[in-house]
This record gives structure tokens, sequence and C-alpha cells, in this order.
């Protein structure tokens, strides 16, 4: 039979290669569903490297493995094998393609970060309080109050940035638990409620430790930090119930501090919020009396009464507040 | 013959020590004992012991994660056995094997030289060690730190206190004991290098250390600043990172992660090293690109100071930081990549012996490919968002740790055993051993990915029951990994007392250390070895192929 030329050979396996990297980036079915705006680009993102890693991973694979079995020791040969000691050329090569690849990553994450919203956490801030101002207007009796504008986490991607949030929520973490405070309606909850399609900015701060607020399905973490501001800001794109998850060790039931999320059609969040709203106005009043002088058991009684926990339950999960 | 008698007389003369014993008996190597091999052995021994302790507590944590629901272990004793595990494995298996261990055996013997430059601060050195592992175990008597290995404040603060003391004394000593190894090691090599050993001659795993010695210098230091800091924090009434005081709980990481993202440098470089060594002898080729994969160990120093915001993405960093840090920690895939794709041109045209450390080399560079890609995915601030503090990142750091340091670790003592012992390991028990690594560890780690990916987060000892299918099949791959260390330690424990003879030189290799005999006298030669030819000269002079190592041409 006469010999395959070794060129034709390689461009084979070049395209085999290529071919199998962008069906495994197709089809690896490895990401949850995606719920937010951001979802789509990190998993465009995130396809584009393995499309990348599995290309490399064939060829460095299949290379070791064709050379353990090629190159065996055979039978009673007991001699060296030939001594090459470099390439210079090659040597260039294979520096300078990976050098190519990460530096073309590194441009796609900057601009996939700053899509996402990362390089603005502090966009206009000022906007919140506007907008605070015009919910006034429209009747609501929450005085408008003045955010720490916190300097760390994901804010609105360029093309919004001028754009304030449509919803700002208050989330504090505490060893067990997550509080979500919408200052413009003062309602708090232990779970999350967001309309769809809207600009949702939380600011995230932590009563005790660190926590890390995740909801896997929008593909955004942001850190909650005693004594430091930070913020995430997302654009839900699915109604459902997502699961909100602390990621940074808390304790030792920081794997039971999980709540829901829960994303509305904007009407269904609207009664959610009115019916709220009454049901929690009777304990305005100790509410809004919350200060940094109290204790966690202090701050933490209002909110167990709103979020319907009994001191029991609270006790166990925060042994030292109660 | 007289010649060589009347060198020893000069050296017993000018010894420091009292005319030292022909060999050693089996008590000194529990003594303080300042020969560098003993101190080699006693780094080894001590830290295999270590690491079938933090093993076992991976099993128990493996088996609490059998089920969602936290139903084994107390979830403080959980965290106590995670923090330990985490701990154990990294300060006193990993990086005192890999750097105490073959660090302290093989230099000197490397760049012929009769002991370490500093052989009293060596035994220092190692002996701060046993305490170090006492406070540990001792730590548990008070709750055990539960705070992760990574310590955040305020979590560190408030958290069974007396054993975050206890365990930041014992980090604190193996620091100082890393200190002084470093200073040791780099002083050996630049200065008791024989004068026939030009640079370009000096052994990769030399090299390996160097820079593995000039990173801990360079980072240690701030590791102990911020665990100082934490321990005035927790005992002292100061507020560093008490953030109700003023302080900072952001800051902590920074001093924590400057050293250790280096650390990670600091146990994987000198495994590099041993591959260098290794794959050579056992493919009988030169090493492909002698001065690339020196130079990359030099470059992987130098970045890896610049890498360490990539364990913050998430955390209070700014934005300028979260895009710098991504950049760097990318540029350091290319030094890596030139080593693995190095040692794959190694094998090319070789003759490959698939020996039990030939094994574990490939079967580190097969899983250090996927370590090493996963890795570059978890360096981009925009998907590290979604999988920091995931499974995904336990998966990639034993991809990293065990398929690559234990492998590389294995890998070394399979083949130095027979300089140590002068006996031959059992080949067909290293195959074993080598199976059940090699399927234990994919089966225990590559799931791992799917998890984090899906939303398990790190660290927890109970979890959402969707992924329970998934962790049982780590907890099987875990099974598999602790079965895997008793065909091992069988074999360590019977080959040494019954194995074959292995002579001077068993895998005709042709670094100084097989020059001389098996085990090595007590000041490594009798004369010292003049360098004829490089370290992996392999195929080179045909009359020479495979013929025994010869360099001990006696001095005129």
């Amino acid at each position: 039979m006469k010999q395959v030329p070794a060129s034709l050979l390689t461009l084979l396996a070049g395209v085999m290669i290529t071919l199998i990297s962008f069906w495994v980036s197709q089809h690896h079915g490895l990401l949850p569903e995606q719920a937010s705006a951001q979802a789509p680009l990190v998993d465009r993102f995130f396809n584009v490297m393995v499309t990348i890693a599995t290309a490399l991973f064939l060829i460095v694979q299949g290379a070791i493995v064709w050379f353990i079995i090629q190159f065996r020791q055979r039978a009673g040969d007991e001699t060296d094998g030939v001594p090459i000691e470099g390439n210079f050329s090659l040597e260039i090569l294979w520096t300078a393609i990976p050098a190519m690849i990460v530096i073309g990553l590194g441009i796609y994450s900057v601009d996939v970060y700053e899509q996402m919203g990362g390089l603005a956490p502090t966009h206009k801030h000022g906007l919140i309080a506007h907008q605070t101002a015009a919910l006034v207007a429209a009747g609501d009796t929450a005085e408008p109050t003045i955010e720490p504008s916190p300097q760390y986490g994901i804010g609105a991607p360029a093309a919004e940035s001028a754009r304030a949030a449509d919803l700002v929520v208050n989330v504090t973490g505490l060893q067990y638990a997550w509080l979500f405070n919408y200052p413009d309606s003062n309602v708090t909850t232990g779970e999350l409620h967001v309309p769809l399609g809207k600009a949702v900015q939380l600011n995230l701060s932590a009563q005790d430790v660190i926590h890390s607020f995740w909801v896997p399905q929008f593909r955004l973490k942001q850190d909650a930090l005693p004594g430091q501001a930070t913020v995430l800001r997302f654009v839900a794109t699915k109604i459902g119930t997502f699961p909100v998850v602390c990621a940074e060790l808390c304790g030792g039931y920081h794997g039971s501090m999980r709540t829901q999320l829960i994303v509305h059609s904007p009407e269904d969040y609207d009664a959610w919020l009115a019916e709220n709203q009454i049901a929690q106005s009777s304990d305005l009043q100790q509410k809004i009396a919350v200060t940094a002088e109290q204790s966690d058991a202090e701050m933490l009684a209002a909110y167990a009464r709103a979020i319907d926990i009994n001191a029991e339950t609270l006790t166990q999960l925060h042994p030292n507040s109660l | 013959m007289t010649q060589v008698e009347d060198f020893r007389d000069v050296t017993v003369t000018d010894g420091s020590h009292n005319s030292p014993p022909k060999a050693w008996k089996w008590y000194d190597y529990f003594t303080f004992n300042i020969d560098h091999k003993v101190i080699g052995i006693q780094y080894l021994v001590t830290a295999f012991v270590f690491y079938l302790i933090g093993g076992l507590m991976a099993v128990a944590i493996r088996v609490e994660l059998t089920t969602p629901d936290s139903d084994l272990l107390d979830p403080n004793l959980y965290n106590a056995f995670m923090t330990n595990h985490g701990t154990i494995m990294i300060f006193l298996w990993i990086v005192p094997s890999a750097i105490g261990g073959f660090g302290n055996y093989l230099i000197p013997l490397m760049v012929g030289a009769r002991d370490m430059a500093f052989p009293r601060l060596n035994a220092i050195a190692f002996w701060l060690n046993p305490p170090a592992g006492a406070l540990l175990l001792l730590s548990f008597l008070f709750g055990g730190s539960q705070s992760g290995w990574t310590a955040y404040p305020p979590l560190s603060l408030v958290t069974a206190n007396t054993a975050q003391t206890l365990w930041i004394l014992a980090i604190v000593l193996v620091g100082t004991s890393s200190i002084l190894g470093s200073v040791n090691f780099v002083i050996t090599i630049l200065k008791l290098k024989v004068p026939s050993l030009r640079w370009e001659q000096l052994p990769l795993f030399c090299w390996a250390i160097l820079a593995t010695s000039v990173l801990a210098l360079l980072s240690t230091p701030v590791l102990a600043a911020g665990l100082v800091l934490l321990l005035f924090d927790i005992n002292f009434g100061t507020s560093f990172f008490k953030p109700e005081a003023g302080g900072n709980v952001v800051l902590y990481q920074h001093l924590f992660w400057f050293y250790s993202h280096p650390a990670v440098y600091l146990m994987i470089l000198p495994i590099f090293g041993i591959m260098s060594e290794v794959i050579p002898v056992h493919a009988r080729k030169p090493i492909f690109g002698y001065k690339a994969i020196a130079y990359s160990s030099l470059t992987i120093c130098v970045v890896g100071l610049f890498v360490w915001v990539h364990h913050m993405f998430t955390s209070g960093t700014p934005p300028w930081m979260r895009m710098f840090f991504t950049i760097s920690t990318l540029i350091v895939a290319v030094p890596t990549g030139v080593k693995i794709f190095g040692w794959v041109a190694t094998l090319w045209g070789g003759k490959i012996r698939f020996t039990s450390a030939m094994l574990f080399a490939i079967g580190l560079l097969s899983m250090f490919v996927v370590g090493g890609l996963d890795g570059i995915t978890l360096g981009t601030a925009p998907f590290d968002l979604h999988v920091h503090d995931t499974y995904y990142v336990v998966g990639h750091f034993h991809y990293v740790l065990f398929g690559g340091s234990v492998f590389g670790i294995y890998s070394g003592i399979y083949h130095w055993f027979p300089k140590i012992t002068g006996r031959m390991t059992n080949e067909t028990l290293g195959r074993i051993h080598f199976a059940l690594t090699f399927v234990g560890t994919h089966l225990t780690f590559l799931p791992m990915h799917h998890l984090g990916l899906q939303g398990m987060p790190r660290r927890v000892a109970m979890y959402d029951p969707q992924f329970t299918t998934i962790n049982q099949l780590c907890t099987v791959g875990a099974f598999v990994l602790a079965a895997s260390v008793i065909p091992f330690t069988i074999n360590m424990i019977w080959s040494w007392l019954n194995g074959a003879k292995a002579g001077d030189n068993p895998w005709n290799a042709l670094t100084l250390e097989w020059t001389t005999s098996s085990p090595p006298l007590i000041e490594n030669w009798e004369v010292l070895p003049v360098v004829t030819h490089g370290p992996y000269d392999y195929g080179m002079n045909p009359q020479n192929a495979g013929v025994n190592n010869d360099q001990t041409i006696p001095v005129t």
C-alpha cells in the first residue's frame, strides 16, 4: 500500500481536532441554565476557552500517547535514543503560539468583563438618589436614603451606565442567612424577589463574617464584606426560582446558607411588593430605627418577625445572637 | 588507594565534627543529625506520615459528603478536618517532601558537594517541622482551626480562638523552616558547586530548587507578617483585620495570597525539577530545550509573584486590579507550557522504559495538562466570577497538587529509592500503585469540575441533593486513592529490607548523584567527582551507550 504523505495526515488531524473542539464547546452541557443578561456573555467566553482547551488537550495528550507507544523500549534494546537536545524554531513556535492565545484571551476577557459591567461598579451613583426621589413623587412614602457608594463589584455596562438601576435592594449576609431589604418600599424578606428584565442593583454588606452572594444561573458572584460596601448589578432574563448560595466559608453551617431568588413578571412583582408592604407596615418604625449600636440579637428580632422565623430557629442558625 | 585515604584524613581533621562513623545506625535518623542525606530522609518520612494523617481527614470529608445532609461529622469538626487536611497536605507533606526531602538529599549530591552550606541550620530547619505538626494535632483538643487553610478574618477571629492560635504558630514554624532551608539551598548551589560543573551543566532540578528558594525567600515573610497580625488580633486586642474597629478584612487576603499563590509554585517547581531528571533517564534522551526549561523556572518565579489577586476576583478588589491580574495570570501559562512541550518532545525518539518512576512522570504530564487548562479558565475574571469558591476550583487544584505534585513525589521516590537505600523497589507493586492512583485521581477530581459549574460551593458539609450522585462518585474515587497508598507503603518497607541490590547506578543515569555508592558514603564521595559530560548526554557517545556513568576520575 502506498504511504500517505505526512503533510496530508497532519492536515487531516488538524481538521479533526478543530471539528471535535468546536463540537465539544457547543455540546459539553456543563453549565446550568442562563437566567441573567450576563450569563450568555460568560458562557460564550467559557465556550471559546473550552474550544481552545479541547484542541490543546487533544494535541498534547495525543502526542503523549503516540510517543509512549511509538518510542517504547523494544525487547533486548539497551541503547539510548536519538541525541536531540532541542530545536530553536520549534521552541520559539510553542512559546509564541501560547503567548498569542493568552494575550488574545486576556483582551477578550477585558471586553467581556466590560460588557458585564465589571469595569464600572461606581458609575453614576447620584442617580440612585434621583430615582428614589422619583419614586417619592409617585406617591411612595419612603424617605430618600443616600446609599454608600461601593467601589467594588459589578456595575452596569458602559452602554447603560448613565441609567440608574430600576430596583435597589440592600443585601445583608449573616451567619447563616441572607436578608433582603427594599429601601424604596420598606419591605424586608429572606428571599430575593426581582422583576424580569429590570436592572437590579444589590448593595451588599455583611453583619459578622465574609459571605459571598452567588446565583449560579446568573453566573455572578460578589463577596459581602463586613465594613466594606460592594455592589452587584444584573438584569434577570428568565422567570423562575433560582438558588442563592453563599460561596465564602462562613462557619459550620456555611453549606446551609442558601435561599432563593424569585424572578417575577413585572406585574407579579408589583403584586408581590404591594402585598408585602401591607403585611410589614405595622413594624415599620422598628426597621427604620435600626442602628449600628444594636447588638445582633436586637437587630435580628425585628427581622425575625418580618421574615417569619421564630426565635428558636434563629437561635439554631445564629447561636450567639439571642 | 593511597590518594583516597589521604583525602579522607584531610576531611576528618578539617571537619567540624569528630570523626564521623562510616554509616549511620537506624537511631541516628531520630536525632539532630547534620548530614544532608539523613535530613532529607527525615523530611521525606515525616512528610509521608503527615500525608497519611491528611489523607485520613480527606476520607472522612468524602464520607461525610456521600449524603447531602451533615450526618457523620459535626459541621464544626468537618470544617476542622477540611482546614487541617489542606494545611497538612500543603505545609507538612508537599512542601517539606518536595523541597526539604528531595532538595536536601539531592542538591549536594548533584552539585558535587559534601554537604549543604550550613548543615546545622539545615537540621534546625527540619526539626521545626515535627513541633509544627504536633501543634496542629494539639489544636484538635481545642476544636481544631475551622476557618479554612486561608484563615480569612473575621471568621478566623471569631472561631475556635485557641485552635486558630496554635494553627498560626504551626504555620509560622514551617514558614521559618522554609526560609532557613531556602537560604541554605541558594548558598549551596551558588558556592559549593564543584568547579568542573559548568552552569549550563547544572541539573535542571538544581535550577528548579534555586527558583523555588528565591520565591520562598521573597514571599514567606509576607505570610508570616499577615499571620502575626492575625495572632495579635485574636490574642492581644489589636484590630488590623477587625472591621468594627476600623480594620480591613481584604488587607489580610492580600498579605495571605502574596505568599500563598507563590506557594503553589513552591509546591510545583521542585516537582518540575524532578520531572526534568526522571524523563531523560528513563526515555534515554537528552532533555529537550535545557535552557528553555531552566529559564522557564526563573520566569515562573518572577511572574508568579504578580498574580496573587486572581484569588480575590470576587472580593473587595477594584476593576483595574481584576483585569491586571487576569492578564498576569494568563502569562504564567506560557513558561509552564514551554516545560510541558519540552518534556513531551523529550519522549520523542526515546527508548522509553516504563519503570514505576517513568509511569508516574508520564501520568503527571497527562494530569498537569488538565490542571493547567482548567487553571487558565479560572485565571480569567469574567469566568472566575461564576466558579470562584466552588468545586471547580477544588477539582483544579487537586489536579495540580495531586496529579502534579504528589505524582511527582512518587516518581522521585521510585527514581531515587535505589540511591537512597541501595535497593530496588518492586515493579509489580509500583505498577499496581500507579494504576490505582491514576484511576483514583480522575475519578475523584474530574467530576468535581462539573459540580462547581452546576452550582456547588466548596467547603460545605451539606449540599443541595441534586449533587448527590456525582459526590458519591468522588467518594468512590477517594477510596481508590486511599487504597493506592497500601501497595506503595508495602513496597517501600519490603524493598528497603529485602529489595534486590541496586548497585551504584541502576538506571545508567548521568547526573553526579549516581557516581557514588548506593547508599552514598557519609560525606558523599571518597574523592570528589570531576564532571566530564553534561547531565543529559544520553545517546551522545555511541560507545558509552548503556555503560555506567563514570565520572569519578580522581583529582590530580
